[in-house]
């Protein structure tokens, strides 16, 4: 909506605050816009978030690209891949880019299957 | 890995070297670099309040041959951005800019790699910028680590976690070292058009993940204002825009000094623009004290003329100066008419260090008066504007219906609005319905994770399921080094292997051995007929693809300034090359003995109309070090002498020298002077007993001599290279 410049009349309530009052209710008020975004940060995840965490398993950007990629074909993302990951290191025994490279070859998700049935 | 050995400032950077066991490669240190302050420097015979310590090794600026060569540092870390495309030829160009006194190395990204789920590997040429992959990122903090030693002063490396693979981004710069990075979800949304929802819950796991290594984080504000229809109504939501990323941040866990805030001068001249940027400058800075000041240099009204962006930005250095800047920002002059080429780094960094060095401790002096009532009322008008702002947006719904109704970018100056701001919708851009909530049993076994993470009890550390992540364990990380065969840096560098091996001289702006070179004329005639023109002298010097780009009219009938680039396929062999020898000087005994010895006498002066004595000072004066410190007996007869006169004062005083000094050219009026005084001499009988020397800005030897002259002296002359001169030439000449 095109508006004209009605600053001297919607200032009004401002008028009377100190420089101090009028910053303090800057940062309070841009405080209450990002509250629900840092809530929404904390309560999900993304494929770019899940490779990251791959990443730092060890595992490269390729497999981290491939695994992330299926769990969220199968609907498993918001169980975190490193969760997915972490599940087939236990069951075979072995280091994170290991498991990742046999993930990434189509193995082990019905390990995952068990944990977690299908398409949540 | 074996240490790569330390640059000599001879050699050249040994790229295939660097580019070797980059698998290996570890980086020597994380976070942020600030300069070393120091209180009061004293240089020379001057004394200096912002400034830092110095380099071992650096380029002065130009005139510092004066100042007993200073290079004066200032306090802020002063920033060059480098596109080239190739990461091969951006380290060189940063090799340059450190020379110069760059600390911060920001490295822009390819076209549309922040829309590329995932990561790119190896050395791919990019468009704009490079792709930043973990080879590129080796390659130059390895490149880095040898130039910080090689000036002595730790460098910032610098590139974007923004697009659709931030958190990835994130990660791998905190595993390789890369000092400092742009973040800023809002940027995503309202530039790159993807999800907002994606945007925000992306940027929380990266801004946690570069809190966790000390990277400084720098805003995208500034995108604002470049974007603006009009950037002097853009203030408000400038205010609004950093302190929604900066509150953002500090909520995920950075702290408050690790961010800086991307600030432009909004306005440019012919606007009364530093009347109308302070002001907001001044707010800014209140509102958000605790943060940092990255202080970047207007790009919104720059146009092809180098010249008008670099007065743009010498205003907006004095803005800095005024108020305050932790980090200098510099834009390259040439940044509206092509991607940045190497000496135009090179030159904005200058301007930067130059203006600030030279507006050293000002404020001390020149305050800004904050009781002007309509400086305080403004300032005040502008942070009231910005609550008005985030009050409404409250009112609306918050944050994301704000950007739904389009509040962000409009072209009225906040509660005006002219409706045309730029809309993104909940449900739309790339990445959209790709956030997934985090299940009761989520779990990410890393460290430095944000948000929820059902992580087993009565672990030490978050990686301890997995026996340990990247960022503490660096062994873990992996290393991929090309994908595509023949698109990669090795490739490349076998393109100009020829030209490497042999060291054969081509022109270059950008990329080695790219032959680009720009001629600039004047032609006298009207704006399309003398780019039409150009273009065809162009292709008469044999250039390739020639292009103007910039033009400029002196005149609508009298004439056109034109720049034009154009390839010149043409490669010179250092080996074919004659190049005269420098002139060895004497030693200070020696020449004073031969002085002494014959009692030598100067008559000089500054012949024709020509009323410049500086240079002569400087040649003659025992203050400049000049010819009289060994003895020489001096007379100097001043300016617009006639040569008649000059020779006669010669005879009368028995001096065995005549300095001429000619500075104006006009009309070839420096020739006719020599060869004048030449045939004078010969005349009166006294050739062969006189040395005739010529100097001025000039002035060149070959030219002095062949126009009757012992000898000609130009630019940079100093007292000894004369007086050497005239004690060899005398020895051999049995004087």
């Amino acid at each position: 909506m095109a508006r004209e410049d009605t600053f001297q009349h919607a200032r009004e309530h401002l008028r009377g605050l100190t420089d101090a009052e009028l910053e303090a209710r800057f940062w309070q008020l841009t405080q209450e816009c990002i509250d629900p975004l840092v809530e929404l940060a904390r309560t999900h995840t993304s494929p770019s978030i899940e490779r990251s965490v791959l990443m730092r398993m060890g595992v490269d950007s390729r497999t981290s690209m491939a695994v992330v990629s299926e769990c969220e074909k199968r609907g498993w993302l918001g169980h975190g891949a490193g969760h997915a990951v972490s599940l087939c290191m236990r069951s075979w025994d072995c280091d994170a880019p290991s498991a990742a490279a046999r993930m990434a070859a189509d193995e082990g998700w019905d390990i995952l299957e068990a944990e977690w049935g299908g398409a949540r | 890995m074996s240490e790569p050995k330390p640059l000599e400032p001879n050699e050249k950077l040994d790229i295939a070297a660097l580019l070797k066991d980059l698998a290996s490669y570890r980086p020597r240190r994380q976070g942020w670099h600030w300069r070393e302050q120091v209180q009061d420097e004293h240089l020379f015979e001057f004394d200096y309040k912002q400034t830092s310590e110095g380099l071992k090794r650096s380029i002065p600026l130009p005139a510092a041959h004066y100042f007993d060569n200073i290079d004066p540092q200032p306090d802020c870390v002063i920033t060059t951005e480098i596109a080239s495309g190739r990461p091969e030829d951006d380290i060189r160009r940063m090799r340059m800019a450190a020379w110069h006194g760059a600390d911060h190395m920001m490295v822009i990204r390819t076209a549309g790699q922040s829309h590329i789920e995932g990561l790119l590997e190896g050395t791919p040429e990019g468009t704009g910028g490079i792709a930043v992959t973990r080879k590129q990122l080796r390659l130059t903090r390895k490149a880095l680590d040898l130039i910080e030693d090689e000036v002595g002063r730790p460098i910032n490396f610098h590139s974007y976690v923004s697009g659709v693979a931030g958190p990835e981004m994130a990660v791998m710069f905190a595993e390789e070292g890369v000092n400092g990075a742009h973040q800023d979800p809002q940027y995503n949304v309202l530039y790159r058009n993807i999800n907002m929802y994606r945007s925000f819950v992306d940027a929380a796991v990266a801004k946690h993940v570069m809190a966790s290594v000390g990277m400084l984080q720098i805003d995208g504000a500034h995108n604002a204002n470049a974007t603006a229809v009009k950037a002097w109504k853009v203030m408000p939501e400038l205010l609004v825009q950093h302190a929604i990323n900066c509150a953002f941040s500090v909520s995920v866990g950075m702290r408050k000094d690790q961010i800086a805030l991307s600030t432009v001068p909004p306005d440019a001249a012919p606007a009364p623009c530093m009347r109308m940027d302070l002001p907001y400058a001044v707010a800014l800075r209140d509102l958000f004290g605790e943060y940092k000041m990255r202080a970047q240099e207007n790009t919104r009204y720059m146009e092809s003329d180098s010249r008008d962006a670099t007065v743009s930005h010498v205003m907006n250095l004095m803005i800095s100066r005024l108020t305050s800047a932790d980090i200098q920002s510099t834009i390259t002059p040439d940044e509206g008419r092509n991607v940045p080429w190497h000496y135009n780094n090179v030159h904005a960094v200058n301007t930067a260090k130059q203006s600030l060095v030279g507006m050293d401790g000002l404020a001390e002096f020149v305050k800004i008066d904050r009781e002007n009532p309509v400086f305080r009322d403004r300032v005040r008008e502008i942070k009231e504007r910005a609550v008005l702002f985030l009050e409404a947006m409250v009112a609306d719904g918050g944050y994301f219906a704000g950007v739904e109704d389009g509040y962000f970018v409009d072209s009225g100056e906040y509660p005006q609005t002219n409706d045309d701001g730029i809309v993104r919708h909940a449900d739309g851009g790339v990445g959209a319905g790709t956030i997934v909530e985090r299940a009761d049993d989520y779990m990410a076994p890393v460290c430095h994770h944000f948000g929820e993470n059902h992580l087993p009890q009565g672990l030490d550390r978050a990686c301890d399921p997995i026996g340990g992540c990247t960022l503490c364990d660096p062994d873990k990380v992996p290393y991929i080094g090309e994908l595509d065969p023949t698109d990669n840096a090795e490739v490349r560098l076998t393109e100009t292997a020829e030209m490497r091996a042999k060291g054969l001289i081509r022109p270059e702006v950008e990329w080695a051995g790219d032959g680009y070179v720009v001629v600039t004329m004047f032609l006298p005639v009207s704006e399309r007929v003398a780019e039409a023109a150009a273009l065809e002298i162009g292709r008469a010097m044999n250039l390739v693809h020639p292009e103007v780009i910039h033009r400029q009219v002196m005149h609508p009938a009298e004439g056109t300034l034109i720049e034009l680039k154009g390839r010149l396929d043409v490669a010179v062999d250092p080996a074919s090359l004659v190049i005269p020898e420098l002139p060895e000087v004497l030693s200070d005994e020696e020449i004073r003995e031969f002085v002494h010895a014959r009692g030598l006498k100067c008559v000089a002066a500054t012949v024709g109309m020509d009323e410049h004595s500086v240079g002569m000072y400087e040649i003659i004066d025992i203050k400049h070090g000049g010819l009289e410190k060994w003895g020489f007996v001096c007379e100097h007869l001043g300016t617009s002498v006639p040569v008649e006169k000059l020779l006669d004062a010669a005879i009368e005083h028995a001096a065995q020298i005549v300095l001429v000094s000619t500075i104006i050219t006009h009309g070839d009026m420096h020739r006719d002077n020599m060869e004048k005084l030449a045939d004078l001499a010969a005349e009166k009988g006294v050739r062969d007993k006189i040395l005739l020397i010529a100097g001025g800005t000039q002035v060149t030897d070959e030219q002095a001599r062949a126009w009757g002259m012992d000898a000609g002296f130009g630019r940079k002359t100093h007292g000894i290279d004369v007086a050497s001169f005239i004690v060899k030439n005398m020895r051999e000449r049995r004087m």
